[in-house]
């Protein structure tokens, strides 16, 4: 009688379909099931980093609100001893465990958040005007551009904000709280509606 | 709103922040071998000053560290905010 378990993404019905077409000015997406570690250590510890910095393929970000980018891994700032590692989807688990080895005998604090959280994806030219309407941070490139994250409020919502550098115009990820994901995605659906051909 | 300078992220919105009360209180070191009257103090007494206070703030929206500020409680205006166990004006500081 039992069924194999089956992962699903927060969005499942509402984020299978983009709301918002490729001709319009805003495109939203998800980017479920990446793997997603939080990492607490002391970065005046030379073991520590050393150790993180040889698995991960090159330092962690120290200055406040940024990201560091080492392969396929992006590594985000949370705070001075804390950062959120994102892998591609499967690779979340392994990278866990090569850490875990890799920093044995010294003080840290790794967890799997993968299934905690998503990312949601807003991107084409008009991405800054939707999210400008539901967050004060000045989202300018001038004031953020990609390489910066931030914590910050979106609709009332904690988000981890970022800025991707991309060709094709601006494109912004928001990680978010797994059960916050269908409300911002409506939120920002809701948004972009009047950016939509008629 | 206030806009608080995080020590860490920088400028926010008030809304990102909680507020933990005065800053700087010294808990006992021995609570077995203090009054009632002093333990009383710890937990509740606080200075509640009109004007220049150093009170405590989280980020808890944004990076979630504490932090202290000192504000005027007359006119909200934000005087320093420094870290736990930075220095702030006046020599006012956390316990070691
Ligand atoms: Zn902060």
């Amino acid at each position: 009688m039992s069924e194999s378990p089956r992962r699903e993404s927060p969005l499942a019905g509402v984020g299978s379909q983009p709301v918002v077409g490729d001709a319009a000015t805003v495109r939203l997406a998800e980017r479920p099931f990446r793997g997603q570690l939080n990492l607490r250590g002391d970065v005046a510890s030379p073991t520590f980093v050393d150790a993180v910095t040889g698995v991960l393929g090159g330092p962690l970000p120290v200055q406040p609100n940024t990201v560091a980018d080492h392969g396929e891994v992006r590594i985000f700032w949370l705070g001075p001893d804390e950062w959120l590692i994102i892998t591609p989807e499967g690779a979340g688990s392994d990278l866990k465990t090569v850490l875990q080895k890799a920093l044995e005998g010294i003080h840290f604090a790794l967890s799997d958040v993968s299934s905690g959280q998503t990312t949601l994806v807003v991107s084409g030219p008009d991405a800054g005007s939707l999210l400008s309407k539901s967050c004060t941070l000045d989202l300018h490139p001038r004031a953020f551009a990609p390489g910066q994250c931030a914590q910050t409020l979106l609709a009332g919502s904690t988000v981890l904000l970022s800025r991707l550098d991309r060709a094709h115009g601006p494109e912004f990820e928001l990680v978010v709280r797994r059960s916050f994901a269908d409300y911002l995605w409506r939120c920002l659906a809701d948004g972009a509606e009047e950016y939509q051909p008629a | 709103m206030l806009q608080i300078d995080c020590p860490w992220c920088g400028p926010r919105d008030e809304t990102e922040f909680s507020y933990g009360g005065e800053a700087h209180i010294v808990r006992p070191s021995d609570p077995d071998a203090t009054s009632d009257e002093a333990w009383a103090d710890y937990l509740f007494m606080r200075t509640n000053p009109r004007g220049r206070h150093a009170e405590q703030w989280c980020h808890a929206h944004g990076c979630r560290r504490w932090f202290n500020v000192v504000r005027d409680t007359v006119s909200y205006r934000i005087e320093a905010v420094y870290r736990i166990g930075g220095q702030g004006p006046g020599g006012s500081h956390d316990p070691a």
